[in-house]
């Protein structure tokens, strides 16, 4: 972009020598950033490469052991989220801090009540400048819808309006896309260029590697608590940024070979699954995986993959249709029964299903087979065995952890994720259901959990892959589902899927004529 | 090589005492401010009572007396032990419903019908030998309470009836069923008030000091066997799964309702026997208003003891070391201070426990663990209503 006249500006921000020290790791290790009034910075990363840390030290939520933090060339103390704010520092992060029981301005208020006296809020003035800042980026805001009603890509524009509400001129953005979809990322970039234009200085976290190159101007890479190298978008591109977070040679793209279907594994026949509300968001489903193969479920999020998902593992009962595996009939049995007879489970929310982030590590690997020998004999744990079973995990893994014994909760999202993967993938599994197994993991670790993936398949097991991300259900699918409004509305070669094609299935979900699911294409 | 080792010996040992500072640091300055109120309580009242001259020494006395009143000399300490008994096996009556996500306010009613219940068979074993008629009045003791402490863990795995909700109205019908059991069948005939007749060879043989019980052994057991089970067995682990992120547990195979009910009914046993220790080892009888306050006052020793049970253990002596001490306190200060303000120690002891985020920030704690667990358990259960 214009970079030339933003070299001679001043940094507004500027990070030296940061360094932080956790147990057992370095996170931050002498690492200088700036930003500039008018510049998109991003900070790249793999997930524990110490991005959030740094963040966390700019906000006030830590306090680095070296280094100082200048705003405007002045060095400044932050030693809470408050002081930040008073600095003109603003974060929107990964996991949004509104309160869904709270309207738009409450939440945008909240902590900074403007008073029309010395009792009461003022609130039509609040609320007259929360609908001026929405218009000036074309929103229609109203300031007393509840929080929880609002979309995600909404509830975004709400953390946003809350910082420049607060007069912000840092704004750090962590990982805003990873909850998006495609449109929503679009119409975040826009409000960013505008903000950028505006004078504000953005610091954009992310490990996305084509929105980086798409929207910053500067581009920071951290590895393993390190400044790696900065780059401008125009001298650089995917694979190269993409060497620089992993320290490797990466293959963006998995091989992922030819496949034997052998017999069918799983079959699924005239499903219907009702969600939460009573509704049936599962409308007769009929689908098969074979044995080394992988078929792959596309669809835009909310078309019934949670309820198929949490159907086929157990977790939620069927109100019609019939589930078998190999030729067990388990539509009624539990998630136990179904785990003994070969099926693993990455879940879409890991926090959720996938882990106790309370326990650690070594509780965490054994899960589901903690009744079992040799984790346990009788109803006695046998330690030993359970220390051993989480070692190997960590180790065959590559799950970065100063130790077995650490809390779930203090592991990156990867790591955590990789936990899961090590405890679901061990084994001799029939079938494997993977929701969003990426979902929010870098590229280092969505290339480890694709060929492991890819290698399950080689070794016969069923795989059940459900994604909204498009493209990663084309690059590992040997079959792909395309479901819309609960329902199969086609199912492609994966091969000689045709992405747009998948694309507008999944958003309109084809003519009439292709409601009834058909056999492959090929 | 070896001198590398060496450090990091030392930065696993300087781990572990953060680790300990950081699990220990709340529940030791929630005591040290609560003394600092009191100071600040006992001066006030000595401005309010008039007709004393106004001694700035008079809270250090009064601290010195509760201290020497528990634990200087064998018998302050046997009833400093013999007032946390029950406290010990209530703590973990609540501690152990923490564990699983669940707040056991009933332990007072649980507490009540154990005491009834042993009493009951107490009574009618009390010329029988007391190596049968012991067991099986603390057995009945632990029965009663396992039974009342079943109901609300039922109610909630089949309806989703809110424990705290029906615990609290189990405590009240507890009351009730006492005063009518003695004042109506358990009456000892011939008294001029509703009172049982005394529990003869079931009560708890004196092992220690002047009035030192067996109870002291129960609590120590029930310990180990909590402790045990929390951390060494597959059902302890369920229970702690259940209690962490029940939808984990149940993707795990675990059943989050059987565990409910499981733990209640084992939280009753607790509190049972913490009744049955009163009743054979301290009272020999009971009346129609047999009323303590161990049922509430376990509920502050879980959140103090942070729902472990060495925790419950140390918790359980301070609390049971300010009751035994505080008659002495009351006598070497001429009355001026009551023996009710180890009340207002452990009232002030749970306020700043409960209000801990206030607590970190006023003093800038970090590192310190993030909060007591069992007191997010009580701000889950009380604010949002979930168990379908």
């Amino acid at each position: 972009m214009t970079s030339d006249v933003q070299n001679v500006q001043a940094p507004a921000l500027e990070m030296r020598g940061i360094t932080k020290r956790y147990p057992g790791v370095l996170a931050n290790d002498a690492i200088d950033l700036d930003v500039r009034p008018g510049e998109v910075h991003a900070l790249l990363g793999e997930n524990g490469a110490g991005k959030t840390t740094l963040m966390n030290i700019l906000y006030g939520l830590a306090v680095p052991d070296a280094g100082e933090i200048l705003l405007d060339g002045k060095p400044v103390e932050i030693a809470s989220p408050h002081d930040a704010i008073e600095h003109r520092i603003s974060m929107v992060h990964q996991h949004f801090m509104l309160v869904p029981v709270l309207s738009v301005s409450e939440n945008i208020l909240l902590g900074e009540e403007p008073m029309s006296g010395p009792i009461f809020v003022d609130r039509s003035g609040a609320h007259r400048r929360i609908r001026e800042l929405g218009k000036s980026f074309g929103w229609e805001i109203d300031p007393d819808q509840r929080v929880g009603a609002l979309s995600v890509g909404w509830q975004q524009r709400v953390e946003i309006l809350k910082a420049l509400y607060r007069n912000a001129r840092v704004l750090v953005l962590d990982e805003p896309t990873a909850v998006l979809t495609p449109q929503e990322t679009k119409e975040i970039f826009a409000v960013l260029r505008k903000l950028r234009s505006e004078g504000y200085a953005i610091i954009f976290i992310s490990h996305k590697l084509y929105e980086v190159l798409e929207i910053a101007d500067r581009i920071t890479v951290i590895r393993r608590g390190k400044v790696v190298g900065s780059r401008e978008p125009a001298a650089t591109n995917e694979q190269d940024l993409a060497e620089m977070m992993v320290g490797r040679e990466v293959n963006l793209t998995v091989d992922r070979g030819d496949s034997a279907p052998g017999d069918v594994v799983l079959s699924v026949d005239e499903l219907r699954v009702k969600d939460d509300r009573g509704s049936e968001v599962v409308q007769g489903m009929d689908l098969e995986v074979r044995a080394g193969e992988i078929l792959g479920v596309a669809g835009v999020a909310g078309n019934g993959q949670d309820e198929l998902v949490e159907a086929i593992v157990g977790l939620r009962r069927p109100s019609s249709g019939r589930i078998r595996l190999d030729n067990d009939d388990v539509t009624h049995a539990g998630p136990r029964q179904r785990h003994r007879l070969g099926v693993g489970f990455v879940p879409a929310d890991r926090h959720r299903f996938g882990l106790v982030l309370t326990f650690p590590l070594t509780d965490n690997f054994i899960l589901t087979d903690y009744y079992e020998p040799p984790y346990a004999r009788g109803i006695v744990r046998n330690e030993a065995a359970i220390d051993e079973r989480a070692i190997r995990g960590i180790r065959d893994f590559d799950v970065r952890t100063p130790s077995a014994r650490v809390t779930a909760g203090t592991l990156s999202g990867g790591n955590q994720q990789k936990v899961i993967v090590a405890r679901e993938f061990d084994g001799e599994q029939r079938l494997l259901v993977l929701d969003q197994p990426t979902r929010g993991l870098d590229v280092g670790s969505i290339e480890f959990i694709h060929r492991q993936a890819i290698a399950k398949r080689d070794a016969g097991t069923a795989i059940l892959l459900v994604s909204a991300e498009l493209d990663e259900v084309l690059e590992l699918s040997d079959r792909i589902a395309v479901v819309f409004r609960g329902r199969i509305v086609a199912i492609r070669d994966g091969r000689t899927a045709d992405k747009n094609e998948i694309g507008i299935l999944m958003a309109t979900g084809g003519s009439e004529a292709s409601s009834a699911p058909s056999s492959p294409a090929a | 090589m070896s001198t590398q080792e060496r450090t990091s010996a030392q930065r696993r040992l300087a781990g572990l005492a953060r680790n300990v500072w950081a699990l220990i640091a709340l529940p030791v300055i929630s005591i040290v401010l609560a003394l600092l109120v009191g100071v600040v309580v006992i001066l006030a009242s000595e401005v309010v009572v008039p007709g004393h001259p106004f001694d700035v020494t008079l809270p250090f006395a009064a601290y010195r007396a509760l201290f020497e009143g528990a634990f200087a000399g064998i018998d302050p300490i046997v009833n400093t032990v013999r007032a946390a008994t029950p406290l010990v096996l209530g703590g973990l009556a609540v501690g152990l419903a923490f564990k699983a996500g669940l707040f056991n306010i009933g332990a007072q009613g649980q507490f009540l019908l154990g005491a009834l219940g042993s009493v009951t068979v107490g009574v009618a074993l009390n010329e029988a030998s007391p190596f049968i008629a012991i067991p099986a009045a603390l057995l009945a003791g632990a029965l009663a309470g396992a039974a009342w402490g079943f109901i609300p863990g039922f109610l909630k795995a089949i309806s989703g009836a809110h424990e705290v909700v029906t615990t609290i109205m189990l405590n009240y019908i507890a009351v009730a069923v006492i005063a009518w059991a003695v004042s109506g069948p358990l009456d000892q005939a011939g008294s001029p008030s509703p009172i049982t007749a005394q529990v003869g060879n079931a009560a708890l043989p004196v092992i220690i000091g002047h009035n030192g019980h067996l109870g002291a052994l129960v609590a120590v057991a029930a310990v180990l066997a909590v402790g045990w089970l929390l951390f060494r067995t597959t059902r302890g682990f369920e229970i702690r799964a259940v209690g962490a992120n029940p939808d984990a547990a149940r993707y795990a195979g675990m059943q989050p309702r059987l565990i409910i009910v499981v733990t209640m009914s084992l939280a009753g046993v607790l509190a049972g026997l913490s009744g049955a220790t009163v009743v054979l080892g301290v009272t020999h009888y009971m009346t129609a208003s047999f009323g303590t306050t161990v049922g509430f006052d376990s509920i502050a020793v879980a959140l103090l003891g942070r729902s472990s049970p060495i925790g419950i253990v140390f918790a359980a002596l301070l609390f049971g070391a300010m009751r035994a001490g505080a008659p002495l306190m009351q006598i070497q200060t001429q009355s001026l201070i009551p023996a009710e303000l180890v009340d207002v120690l452990q009232a002030t002891i749970l306020l700043f426990l409960v209000a801990h985020t206030v607590i970190r920030r006023l003093l800038k704690l970090r590192g310190v663990k993030a909060g007591l667990e069992s007191t997010e358990t009580i701000a889950r259960t009380y604010g949002s209503e979930s168990v379908g």
